[in-house]
C-alpha cells in the first residue's frame, strides 16, 4: 500500500485574466517508507501540488479531478475541513522552505512545539518533555533551555532543525519536506540531508522531498518525479532516471546540473525559454517550445509511456529510445 | 525585559529634558515682560522690579534655565499669577479628568477599532471589509471638536440619553462614567478609523507570512492560528501608533473639555491662556508633556512585554 497515491490530478486557478490549469494529469505514488523526490524548475507547479495536498490551495484554486488518496481509504481532494485539519500535523507533517519565518516570532519554541500538540490529551509537561526530546533527536544543543527561547535566537540551520523536529515530533506518515535545505549553506544541507534520513529511518514514515538540487534528490531519495509546467514529465527510481532520463527535459536538466560539468566553463548550460502560459496549454506536448529533440508528434496529445520496471514517462519519443520499452 | 526597560526609561528622561529645553525656549522668546504681565498694566516700575528679581528674570539666561530645569525635574514649577498656589498642585487636581477622558479614547478606539480591522482582514474583499474601510476613513476625517458638538447635539440635547456637561457627582462612579462616555468619544472615534485600518493592513501582512502556512500546515486550529498566531504580531505597530495618538488625543481632550465643560488640563491651560496665566500655561504644557512621554514609555514596554525581537535589541 503507498502512503500517498495521486492520480489524474488537475488543479485549476481561477484569475482576472481566465483559468490557469495548473496541475495537468498528475499520478504518482509516495510508496510506504519511501523517499521520492520532487524535481523541477520554478513555477513547475511544485508549490501548487504540496497545497492540493494540504487542503490549502488559495481560495481561487480548485481540484477539479482526480484523487489523491492517502494510506489507501482517504481521497484527500474529498475530504471536509475538520477532516483534513485532522490530518495536518499528526499524519502528514511539512517542512517549509524559508527557516527564518517558519516560527513564530513571538511565540516561544517550547509553546510553539507544545501547541502542536493540541490535540494530545497528555499533560502539559509531558508534551514539554516530548518536545524536549525531539530537539535533543535534531541535536540541539541544550534543548531543555531552548523551549524558553524565540525563534530569533536561533541560527538558520538550527531554526530548520526545530521545524524538522516539530514535523516528525507527532510521528506522522507522511513529511512533504518543501526545498527544506535551499535557503542553507553546503555543509550545512548535507547535515541536515543526513539528519532527515536518519529520522525518517527511525521514525518510518514516507517523505516527500521537493527540491530543484538534483545532488541531492541523487543522494537522499529513493524515486524521483520529474515535473515541468504542472505535468510529471517522468517518473521512476533515482536509478533509472539518472542513469538513463527518458524525456528530453530530464535530459537536459540533468546537463544543467553544475555537478555535472566534467569541461572547466564559465559559461554554465541552460535551457532557454520559459515555462509557456498555462491559461493557454498547447494541445501537444508542453515542453515543445524550449525541446531540442522536437519533432512532428510533438503537436499531438503526449501519453505517459511504461518504460523499464516503473519507469514512465510523457514522451511520445521515450519507448523508441528505450530499448527496455513495454508497448503501452 | 528588565534591561529593556531601564534603557528605555532612560531615553524617556532624555527626550523630557529635550522637551524642557525646547518650552524654555519658547517661553524665552515670547515678546513680552512675565512681570508686567504678573503684575498687570497699573504696576510701578519698582514692584515690576521687584518681581523680576523675585521670578529670578535679572539672571543670565543659563542661570534661567537651569533653574528652571532642576526646579521642574524636582517638581517646583513656580507659582501660578491669581491665586499663588504652586502650578503643580493645580495641575495635579486636574489631571485625573484628562487622563480618565484619554483612558476612555483609547478604550473607544482598541474595542471597536482592532476587532473592526480583524473583521476586515479575515473577510477582505467582502463587503464588510468595504464598509470598514469607508468607515474608518469618514470618522478619521472629521475633526474631534466636530463629533463633539455632534454628539452633544444629537445624544444630550435632542435624545437626552445622556448628560450634557461635566465630569458627573465626585465620588459616584456610575455618574461619572455617563459622563464620561460623549466626551471619550469625540476623543476616541477618529482612532477607531486609525486603528481599524492599521489592524487590517498589517494582519493581511501577517496573514500571508510563512509561518501562518506553517501553522496551518500543523492542522492547528483557525482561531488560535487567527488570535495568538496572527494578531499579537498584528497589533505591535498598532500599539506603537497608539502611543503616538495619545499626543493627538490629548489635544483632543481640550476641545471634548471646553465642549462638555468638565474639568482638566486641557480647559486649565484654555481658561489660563485666556487670563495670561503664563507660568499655569508652561506648567500643564510640561506635565502633558511627561504623562505624553510616560504613555509612549508603557506602550514601548507593552510591545516589548509582546515582542522578544524587541526585547533583545536593546
Amino acid at each position: 500500500m503507498s502512503t500517498l497515491s495521486i492520480s489524474g490530478l488537475n488543479v485549476h486557478f481561477s484569475t482576472e485574466a481566465g483559468s490557469l490549469h495548473a496541475l495537468k494529469d498528475v499520478t504518482f505514488d509516495v510508496p510506504e517508507r519511501r523517499i521520492v523526490g520532487i524535481v523541477g524548475e520554478s513555477g513547475c507547479g511544485k508549490s501548487t501540488l504540496i497545497n492540493a495536498i494540504l487542503g490549502l490551495l488559495s481560495d481561487n484554486g480548485e481540484v477539479r479531478s482526480g484523487q489523491i488518496l492517502f494510506e489507501g481509504d482517504q481521497d484527500l481532494a474529498r475530504l471536509s475541513r475538520g477532516q483534513m485539519q485532522d490530518l495536518r500535523g499528526p499524519r502528514i507533517a511539512t517542512v517549509f522552505q524559508d527557516p527564518m519565518g517558519a516560527l513564530n516570532p513571538v511565540l516561544s519554541v517550547g509553546r510553539q512545539m507544545i501547541n502542536i500538540q493540541y490535540r494530545s490529551p497528555q499533560s502539559r509537561a509531558a508534551k514539554a518533555a516530548r518536545a524536549v526530546e525531539m530537539l535533543k533527536l535534531v541535536r540541539i544543543p541544550d534543548a531543555e533551555s531552548a523551549l524558553g527561547r524565540y525563534p530569533h535566537q536561533f541560527s538558520g540551520g538550527m531554526k530548520q532543525r526545530i521545524a524538522i523536529a516539530m514535523a516528525l515530533m507527532m510521528e506522522p506518515a507522511l513529511l512533504i519536506a518543501d526545498e527544506p535545505t535551499t535557503a542553507l549553506d553546503a555543509t550545512l544541507e548535507v547535515t541536515t540531508i543526513e539528519l532527515l534520513k536518519d529520522l525518517q529511518a527511525t521514525i518510518g514514515c514516507s517523505v516527500m522531498f521537493i527540491s530543484h538540487h538534483l545532488g541531492v534528490i541523487a543522494e537522499l531519495c529513493d524515486d524521483v518525479v520529474v515535473m515541468y509546467a504542472g505535468e510529471v514529465v517522468e517518473r521512476g527510481t533515482v536509478r533509472d532516471v539518472f542513469r538513463a532520463p527518458a524525456h528530453p527535459y530530464t535530459r537536459r536538466l540533468l546537463e544543467c546540473d553544475p555537478a555535472r560539468q566534467s569541461r572547466r566553463t564559465r559559461v554554465l548550460p541552460t535551457i532557454p525559454g520559459e515555462i509557456p502560459d498555462l491559461r493557454q496549454r498547447p494541445r501537444g506536448c508542453v515542453f515543445a517550445p524550449r525541446c531540442l529533440e522536437r519533432h512532428a508528434g510533438c503537436d499531438t496529445p503526449q501519453v505517459e509511456h511504461a518504460l523499464a520496471g516503473d519507469h514512465r514517462a510523457r514522451c511520445n519519443l521515450a519507448p523508441a529510445r528505450s530499448p527496455a520499452a513495454v508497448p503501452p | 525585559m528588565l534591561n529593556y526597560a531601564v534603557k528605555r526609561l532612560g531615553l524617556s528622561v532624555a527626550i523630557v529634558s529635550l522637551a524642557m529645553f525646547l518650552l524654555f525656549c519658547m517661553i524665552y522668546l515670547v515678546p513680552g515682560d512675565p512681570a508686567s504681565v504678573a503684575l498687570g498694566p497699573r504696576a510701578t516700575e519698582a514692584m515690576k522690579e521687584a518681581m523680576r528679581v523675585r521670578m529670578g528674570l535679572d539672571q543670565p539666561v543659563w542661570v534661567q534655565f537651569w533653574n528652571f530645569f532642576t526646579g521642574a525635574w524636582t517638581g517646583d514649577l513656580g507659582e501660578e499669577v491669581l491665586s499663588g498656589r504652586p502650578v503643580l498642585d493645580v495641575v495635579l487636581e486636574q489631571l485625573p479628568y484628562t487622563l480618565v477622558l484619554i483612558a476612555g479614547g483609547i478604550s473607544w478606539s482598541v474595542a471597536l477599532g482592532i476587532p473592526l480591522g480583524c473583521w476586515a482582514a479575515i473577510n477582505r474583499g467582502s463587503f464588510a471589509d468595504r464598509l470598514v474601510g469607508i468607515l474608518s476613513v469618514a470618522v478619521i476625517a472629521v475633526p474631534s471638536f466636530v463629533v463633539a458638538i455632534y454628539a452633544l447635539l444629537i445624544f444630550a440635547v435632542t435624545l437626552q440619553w445622556l448628560p450634557a456637561i461635566g465630569a458627573g457627582e465626585p465620588g459616584d462612579v456610575g455618574d461619572q462614567l455617563v459622563h464620561l462616555i460623549l466626551p471619550s468619544l469625540a476623543v476616541g472615534l477618529g482612532w477607531v478609523g486609525y486603528i481599524a485600518r492599521m489592524v487590517r493592513a498589517s494582519m493581511l501582512e501577517v496573514l500571508e507570512a510563512s509561518h501562518i502556512r506553517t501553522a496551518r500546515a500543523f492542522g492547528l486550529p483557525e482561531r488560535l492560528i487567527t488570535y495568538r498566531y496572527a494578531l499579537t504580531i498584528a497589533i505591535l505597530p498598532t500599539i506603537t501608533l497608539l502611543g503616538i495618538g495619545i499626543g493627538q488625543m490629548l489635544s483632543s481632550a481640550v476641545f471634548a473639555e471646553i465642549v462638555f465643560a468638565r474639568p482638566g488640563v486641557g480647559k486649565l491651560v484654555y481658561d489660563a491662556i485666556l487670563t495670561r496665566n503664563f507660568p499655569l500655561v508652561t506648567g500643564a504644557v510640561l506635565v502633558t508633556t511627561v504623562i505624553f512621554v510616560l504613555l509612549n514609555l508603557i506602550a514601548d514596554l507593552i510591545v516589548g512585554a509582546l515582542d522578544p525581537r524587541v526585547r533583545s535589541s536593546f
